[in-house]
C-alpha cells in the first residue's frame, strides 16, 4: 500500500453535495460530527470546498437542475476521491423513480463524467450515522 | 603539538554540534507547529465534549494533501497562485527561525521588533495575493475581508509594541530599545499599561491566526473556505504548514515581547528544546505503538509539563490555551464589527496605555 493511500485513509475530508434531497439525510450527515459520534476521531472533517475534499457525500435524487452542478463539483474535486451516495434516493432514486424532475440515478451521472469513479452506496431513508460510518470503514478497507 | 590538535578537535566537534543543531531545528519547529495545531483541535474537541483527533492527525493531513492532485482554476493568474503559498511559508519560517535564534541559540544576531512586524505581515499578504489570483468569487470576498482585517489589526499591534518600547526604555541599554533580545529580558506585562497592551496584542494575534471571532476571511459556513477556496493538494498543504508555523511563531513573539522570554537556566539552552521535543516524541511513540498504559501516559505527560515549567515554555502553552478558549467561546464577528473593535475599543485602550506608560516612565513608577 502506498504512503499516499495510507495517509488518505487516515484523513478523509468530506464535502457535502445536496442534489435534491428532502434534508433528512443532510441532518444525519451533520449528526456524524456531533459529540455522540464525533468522526473527527478518525480524521474525518467536513470542508467547505470540493477542492479540499477526499470524499463527496451526495444526497438526493439528482434533479435536472442539480446534476449540472454535481458534474461540475465532481470535476473540481481533487483526485483521488471517493463518492458516497447517502440515502435511498441517491442510491437508486427511491420513491421518485420515473418522476418528471429526476435526471437519473446519481451513480450513472457520475460515471458519465468519470467511468472509473469509486462509488459507495449507503441505503436507508435516512441512513443512521452508524450505517454511514460503517460504509466509510468498508470503503476505506477495500481501497 | 598535542595541545594544538586537541584544540582543533574540540573546535571541530563544536562546529559539528552547531551544524547538527541547525539541521535539527527546522524539523523541530515543524514538529512543534504540528503538535500545536493538534493541541488546538484537541482542546476545541474537549470544550465541545468530543474526543477529538489523534496526535498525528495534522501530520496525516499534510501528508495526504502532498499526495493529492493540484488543480489550478482556468482563469487564475498561475504564477501568483503557485508562488503565494511558498512566499507565506518562507516568511513564517524566517520569522520562527529568527525567534529561535534569539531564544535558543542566543547569538549576537540583532533581530529587532520592526523586522518581526514586517515578517508577521507576510503571511496575510501572501494569502491576499494567492486568493485574489485564484479567480473565484468566494475567494475574492474573502480577500476583501482579509485586507480590511489586516488594516484593522496592524495599527493596534504596532501601538501595543510602542507601549512595550516605552515601558522597557529605561531598563535596556542605549541603542537597544528595539532589539528583541534586550526586550525579552524584561516583563512589561506586569504593569497596568503593559497588561492592556498584552491583551490587545493577544486579540490581534487571534485575528492574525484567523481564529474564530476573527475568522471572517475564511468563514467556513458562508464562504466555503473563503481565501483558501481554490487551493488543493500540495499548495493547500503549504498553507496548512504556514498556519502551523504561525501557531508557534506568534505566541513565541508575544512571550518574548510581553512576558520576559524563555529563561532556560539549568541545562544549556541548546539542549533544552531538543529534550522537550524528545519527550514529545516519547509520548507520541507510546501512542503510536499502542503501548498505552495509563502509567506511561501520565509519566510522559508529567515529564513534559515539568520541562515546560522548567524552560519557560509554560508561558507559550498559557498563551496557546488562552487563544483556543477565546476561539471556542465566541461567535464570528462581521467585518465592520471587527474593524470597530480594533480601531475604536483597542485603539482607545492602547492610547490610554501609551499615556500611562509615558507617565510611568517620566515619574519612574514601574507598576503604571
Amino acid at each position: 500500500m502506498s504512503l499516499k493511500m495510507w495517509s488518505l485513509k487516515k484523513s478523509v475530508w468530506v464535502f457535502h453535495v445536496n442534489v435534491g434531497a428532502c434534508n433528512n439525510c443532510d441532518i444525519e450527515v451533520v449528526n456524524m460530527l456531533t459529540p455522540k459520534y464525533d468522526v473527527e476521531r478518525f480524521g474525518i472533517k467536513l470542508v467547505g470546498s470540493p477542492r479540499h475534499a477526499d470524499a463527496l457525500l451526495v444526497t438526493g435524487v439528482g434533479t435536472h437542475q442539480a446534476v449540472i452542478r454535481l458534474r461540475e463539483v465532481y470535476r473540481q474535486t481533487a483526485k483521488p476521491c471517493v463518492v458516497f451516495l447517502i440515502g435511498a434516493c441517491a442510491c437508486g432514486t427511491g420513491i421518485f423513480k420515473g418522476g418528471y424532475h429526476v435526471a437519473g440515478p446519481v451513480d450513472e451521472i457520475i460515471r458519465e463524467v468519470d467511468p472509473d469513479a469509486i462509488i459507495a452506496y449507503v441505503p436507508g431513508c435516512p441512513p443512521k450515522p452508524e450505517a454511514m460510518i460503517s460504509g466509510v470503514v468498508k470503503v476505506l478497507s477495500a481501497l | 603539538m598535542g595541545a594544538i590538535f586537541e584544540g582543533k578537535g574540540k573546535e571541530m566537534s563544536n562546529q559539528l554540534m552547531n551544524i547538527l543543531f541547525w539541521i535539527i531545528i527546522v524539523p523541530g519547529i515543524l514538529v512543534l507547529g504540528l503538535v500545536a495545531s493538534w493541541i488546538v483541535r484537541k482542546v476545541s474537541a474537549l470544550v465541545q465534549w468530543r474526543v477529538g483527533p489523534p496526535l498525528f492527525q495534522p501530520a496525516y493531513d499534510v501528508m495526504k494533501l502532498m499526495g493529492k492532485e493540484i488543480l489550478i482554476p482556468q482563469d487564475a493568474q498561475r504564477t501568483v497562485f503557485l508562488t503565494a503559498p511558498l512566499v507565506g511559508l518562507a516568511g513564517t519560517l524566517l520569522l520562527s527561525l529568527m525567534l529561535w535564534r534569539i531564544t535558543v541559540a542566543q547569538t549576537a544576531f540583532v533581530g529587532d521588533i520592526i523586522v518581526a512586524i514586517y515578517l508577521m505581515v507576510l503571511p496575510s499578504l501572501a494569502l491576499i495575493l494567492g486568493s485574489s489570483a485564484s479567480a473565484s468569487p468566494h475567494a475574492s470576498i474573502g480577500t476583501g475581508r482579509e485586507m480590511k482585517l489586516v488594516m484593522g489589526y496592524e495599527l493596534p499591534l504596532v501601538l501595543a509594541f510602542v507601549v512595550v518600547v516605552i515601558k522597557t526604555a529605561g531598563s535596556v541599554g542605549p541603542g537597544e530599545q528595539l532589539s528583541l533580545a534586550a526586550i525579552a529580558q524584561q516583563t512589561p506585562a506586569f504593569s497596568i499599561s503593559g497588561m492592556l497592551a498584552f491583551l490587545a496584542a493577544l486579540l490581534c494575534v487571534q485575528a492574525k491566526l484567523g481564529f474564530v471571532p476573527f475568522d471572517i476571511a475564511e468563514a467556513e459556513t458562508e464562504l466555503g473556505s473563503g481565501v483558501l477556496m481554490e487551493y488543493s493538494g500540495a499548495l493547500l498543504a503549504a498553507w496548512k504548514l504556514m498556519h502551523a508555523l504561525m501557531l508557534v511563531a506568534l505566541p513565541f513573539f508575544l512571550v518574548m515581547v510581553f512576558l520576559g522570554g524563555f529563561h532556560a537556566t539549568l541545562p544549556p539552552a541548546e539542549l533544552g528544546i531538543p529534550v522537550v521535543i524528545a519527550a514529545l516524541m516519547v509520548f507520541a511513540g507510546t501512542r503510536l505503538l499502542a503501548a498505552r498504559s495509563k502509567f506511561m501516559d501520565v509519566l510522559s505527560l508529567l515529564i513534559f509539563i515539568g520541562l515546560c515549567v522548567w524552560l519557560g515554555l509554560g508561558k507559550y502553552v498559557l498563551i496557546l490555551v488562552l487563544l483556543i478558549l477565546i476561539k471556542n467561546t465566541n461567535p464570528r464577528l462581521r467585518i465592520d464589527q471587527a474593524m470597530k473593535f480594533f480601531w475604536v475599543y483597542c485603539g482607545i485602550a492602547l492610547v490610554a496605555a501609551i499615556i500611562l506608560a509615558s507617565i510611568g516612565y517620566y515619574y519612574d513608577i514601574h507598576w503604571l
